[in-house]
């Protein structure tokens, strides 16, 4: 007899969408309804067996396993603690504390993701609203460097384009504007795309904002859009109801990144001054929006965190992981959820390589292949219990539906704090 | 059992002050002086000292979604205020928005053990529970913002009295929440709009015939009808504008009788000199209102000179404070709920504004004669960080330092101004009263705010030696001031954490909430509601007992009049 599971949370990206229905039979997913295909992904991949830990390349046991980590961090002067964006929020409760009394360097996805979205809010601010005041009042949307499609396909159905109370009638209530480089699947569907210049999205930004301000701007287009698009957009900007900007790695990832994210934070807190608008960045992995939350929270920093010197420091571009590793400073690496060998720029993709790492990671990542130790942990929302962020701030909390075979990563961290306070 | 020997007990619960009195403790529990004193008693010698009950701050944010985007948007407040870890105890940093372990250590230190997290939205509720799971050395509760919820508003519209209240019961269950919290009723919907309300009669957009008024009505009433242990914790209209005085005389008489907590009544006691005009306090017009209104209890929300961040519900607020000030500013509107904003600012004793600030909450405070309608808060870290209550205490108790830092202050301000005239200086045990007694009696905390036999062990041993040795200097008064500052022994639930001025051990306190119980009749129309305007579905949204570890549900009941337990 099958069993079916409602309002499933799935984790895959920051959407966290938690109305799919999981059908299942002894302890294998049959089907799943809902899901997007990453989501399918997410959850038909899912591997229930029990997996030993793998100490260089041998199946050991798990004593075995924290003996050898044990091992790697008492020999450690300069230890990294890295990932997080995958965890569920009390593993990363438990990662921040592990790396406080290490005296690590803590540092998440983010910074190689929204990291500049952190950096612009820190110095313009940020006016945001939850995904459902996207989906009951937003009648303006403005889609910037990001392509939802392929990165958060549920979310124009679940959010922006879903019928709400003052927008009955969906897509049809509302102006869909996207900026990008490039045409995309999204753009597709937008009332208006505008194709900037790849680089100049700073110019732009900053040529809306004097429009909206009513000041002149010179030049016949600029980022290679005309001005007098862009005067009629700025009036469009300031004559909606409830406008919301959403951004991505177009704006975080090119020429400009913090500076960039900052401009339009700034342009939307101005729009504030004629109208109501808000901006909510497109995080991606299911819990990087907890990762900064709980990092915050424990040090008052939202990543790039070193406790070396006995306090919390932070240091974007200094204990940013890739930079931290790129130097050489990393002597050994605790690898929690993400997967850097395969992602991060080849320098500090090297560095992983040389230095001692120990990994928790559910499945056999590039990174968990070539660690030192793997640790295969449970999947949270599948077999673990535990709370994930939105991107737009809103704390789930994901229930399991199958027992669990393995530790989940809080439960190992708890033991790696143990060994460290020996 | 702990045995806390030969101190000066202030217990204005109990009517003692500073008399010479034994402390027992056994269990967690204060307890009668065992006939025969048993072996094996840990003895704090505690002669010449100052015994109190653990500190009570019943509105502070110290933990939350609100709480943590100021962290995060403020690395400027943090970088020169951190500490390092040191054995068992975990590393922080902060000013004015210290990480969740730090603020847990820095209360123990200032011998404080219960504190209320004053707002966050239910949606939200989850988030500060989590923050609050990571706050040591105090006992805790949350505070859930009603005052522009959808479900309440519609309730209001139609005049669905019952139906409101079970759903603010089961909100409270769901939220695991201690008390209805009210912020500028209608005016946080209103912002979604881009507007506000400026008085009781102000409409809400989009709820027919609603009202502020109706609102903070309609909920003082099933607040009551409820019997939760504290009654509304209201926000009012107006904050921070020179109109404010005279919209919370209204309301006071508004909610007179209903039985509400307005909070931080400094921030809304200001008016203009002429109509309109200057920026002046009207702490006179409103402690005489609030003399008036019996059946109220408040607490102040003193500016503390120098940096602090405001956050709060009110989204309205802290956008015209980012048009005034220009600073960074954080605005977050919650979907069907609430909203709010942050933005930090500077209270600088030699503009005319945070001077006139600074002097209303003084004034309140010296002003309303019943210590135990009034609680002692800055609205961390709204006027100023809740480390800094010591200042507060000694500028209450001392008219010449009060002297003193008004001479600093703008001329122009002491032109007129009633705090140069106010003479009355607290004593001990009114401190006591207004840091411990009072807001646990406003919460409803039977079992807090006192030393009676039965009383949960919290008391905060202080000494007249300041903690880092050196001799205090205070010699006008029978006991010292300067001494509060830090406390000397620390007994949390009868375990001595905190011995010489060094915590030795960290507890993790227990988080208040209540239940007070609802027709199940209520869920199936929630779950077509919560279909039709949240993201989050009516399954995912309640909070489950396994996510509240330390939890305890306070019971409701017919509620006792102010006064008396």
């Amino acid at each position: 007899m099958s069993e079916r599971v409602e309002n499933v949370i799935c984790t895959f990206c920051g959407c966290l969408c938690d109305d799919i229905i999981v059908e299942h039979d002894n302890g294998k997913i049959l089907k799943v309804l809902r899901a997007c295909a990453n989501g399918q992904g997410h959850f038909r991949e899912y591997d229930p067996s029990p997996r030993s830990p793998r100490l260089r390349g041998k199946e050991v046991s798990w004593e075995e396993a924290y003996a050898g980590a044990s091992a790697i961090l008492r020999e450690s002067h300069s230890p990294l603690v890295y990932g997080l964006s995958s965890a569920v929020t009390e593993a990363q409760r438990r990662a921040i504390e592990f790396a406080d009394r290490l005296g690590a360097v803590v540092d998440s996805t983010s910074s190689v993701c929204h990291g500049p979205t952190g950096l612009a809010m820190q110095g313009v601010g940020e006016p945001t609203c939850t995904l459902g005041e996207v989906r009951n009042r937003a009648d303006l949307l403005l889609y910037w460097g990001c392509n939802p499609a392929a990165s958060h396909p549920r979310h124009f159905a679940r959010y922006s384009t879903a019928k709400g109370k003052l927008t009955p009638e969906g897509r049809r209530d509302r102006t869909m504007v996207i900026v990008d480089v490039r045409p995309t699947a999204a753009t597709k569907a937008a009332d208006l795309f505008l194709q900037v210049e790849q680089g100049r999205d700073f110019e732009v930004l900053a040529a809306l904002r004097a429009l909206v301000k009513g000041r002149p701007v010179r030049g016949e287009s600029i980022g290679a859009i005309p001005r007098e698009i862009l005067i009629s957009l700025a009036g469009r900007l300031k004559s909606c109801r409830y406008g919301v900007a959403f951004m991505g790695m177009g704006l975080t990832m090119t020429r400009g990144r913090d500076l960039n994210v900052a401009e339009l934070f700034s342009l939307v807190s101005d729009l504030n001054d004629y109208t109501r608008f808000s901006v909510i960045p497109m995080r991606g992995h299911g819990n990087v929006a907890g990762a900064d939350q709980v990092t915050t929270w424990q040090s008052g920093f939202p990543f790039a965190v070193s406790f070396a010197q006995g306090y919390p420091q932070y240091g974007p571009g200094e204990f940013t992981a890739v930079d931290f590793l790129a130097r050489g400073d990393a002597d050994a690496a605790v690898i929690i959820a993400s997967d850097p060998v395969a992602h991060f720029p080849r320098r500090a993709a090297d560095r992983l390589r040389t230095i001692p790492t120990i990994v928790l990671d559910p499945v056999e990542s590039l990174t968990a292949a070539e660690a030192t130790i793997w640790m295969p942990t449970g999947v949270a929302g599948i077999d673990t219990a535990g709370s994930s962020y939105r991107m737009d701030g809103v704390p789930l909390r994901l229930r399991p539906f199958f027992k669990a075979a393995r530790p989940s990563d809080e439960e190992v961290l708890a033991r790696l704090i143990e060994e460290v306070r020996r | 059992m702990i045995h806390i020997r030969g101190g000066n007990v202030y217990d204005p619960a109990n009517g003692i002050n500073g008399e010479v009195r034994d402390i027992w403790i056994d269990g967690g529990k204060i307890v009668e002086a065992p006939p025969v004193p048993p072996g094996g008693v840990d003895v704090i010698e505690a002669e010449g000292m100052i015994v109190f009950p653990g500190g009570v701050d019943m509105h502070t944010h110290v933990a939350g979604s609100k709480e943590n985007v100021g962290r995060k948007l403020r690395p400027e407040d943090h970088r020169e205020h951190v500490r390092s870890r040191s054995g068992f105890l975990r590393s922080g940093s902060g000013y004015t928005v210290p990480s969740t372990f730090l603020s847990g250590y820095l209360y123990a230190e200032m011998g404080y053990t219960t504190v209320m997290e004053a707002a966050s939205a239910p949606l939200m509720a989850r988030h500060a529970h989590e923050e609050l799971d990571d706050l040591p050395m105090v006992d805790k509760g949350l505070l859930v913002t009603m005052g522009n919820n959808h479900f309440i508003m519609d309730c209001v519209a139609r005049g669905e009295r019952e139906r409101l209240r079970h759903y603010v019961a089961w909100l409270l269950e769901a939220t695991r929440g201690y008390a209805v919290k009210i912020v500028n009723p209608g005016g946080v919907e209103n912002w979604k709009w881009g507007r506000n309300v400026a008085s009781l009669d102000d409409g809400v957009i989009g709820f027919d015939g609603v009202t502020p008024r109706k609102i903070l009505e309609s909920l003082a009433g099933a607040s009551r009808d409820l019997g939760l242990p504290h009654d509304i914790h209201v926000h009012g209209l107006n904050l921070g504008q020179p109109r404010s005085a005279a919209t919370t005389r209204e309301t006071a008489a508004a909610l007179d009788g209903r039985g509400s907590h307005l909070c931080h009544l400094q921030f809304l006691s200001y008016r203009g000199r002429e109509e309109g005009h200057t920026f002046r306090s009207g702490a006179g017009p409103v402690a005489e209102a609030v003399r008036a209104a019996k059946d109220l209890t408040f607490d102040v929300g003193q500016v503390i000179f120098g940096q602090a961040t405001t956050m709060t519900s009110d989204g309205p607020l802290e956008f015209s404070l980012h048009q005034l000030t220009g600073h960074k500013w954080v605005n977050d509107d919650v979907e069907a709920e609430s909203g709010g904003g942050i933005l930090p600012v500077v209270y600088d004793r030699k503009s005319r504004v945070g001077a006139e600030q600074w002097m209303t909450g003084l004034e309140l405070f010296l002003l309303i004669d019943d210590p135990w309608r009034l609680a002692l808060t800055t609205d961390h870290p709204n006027g100023g960080p809740f480390f800094c209550y010591p200042q507060v205490i000694r500028l209450l108790m001392d008219r010449d330092y009060r002297a003193e830092i008004l001479a600093s202050l703008p001329p122009k301000c002491l032109e007129g101004a009633l705090l140069p005239d106010l003479t009355r200086e607290y004593g001990l045990y009114e401190i006591a009263v207004i840091t411990r007694a009072a807001p646990a009696r406003m919460l409803g905390l039977r079992s807090k705010g006192h030393l009676g036999a039965g009383a949960d062990a919290d008391v905060a041993v202080y000494d007249r030696v300041n903690v880092d040795g050196t001799a205090c200097r205070c010699s006008r008064f029978a006991s010292c001031r300067r001494a509060l500052s830090r406390v000397r022994h620390l007994v949390k639930g009868g375990r001595w954490v905190l011995r010489h001025g060094r915590i030795v051990e960290e507890v993790q306190g227990r988080t208040f909430y209540v239940a007070p119980g609802y027709d199940p009749a209520l869920e199936s129309g929630l779950r077509e509601y919560f279909e039709q305007t949240y993201t989050v579905s009516f399954d995912n949204y309640a909070i489950v007992d396994e996510e509240i570890p330390g939890g305890e549900v306070i019971s409701c009941g017919e509620k006792k009049r102010n006064g008396s337990f």
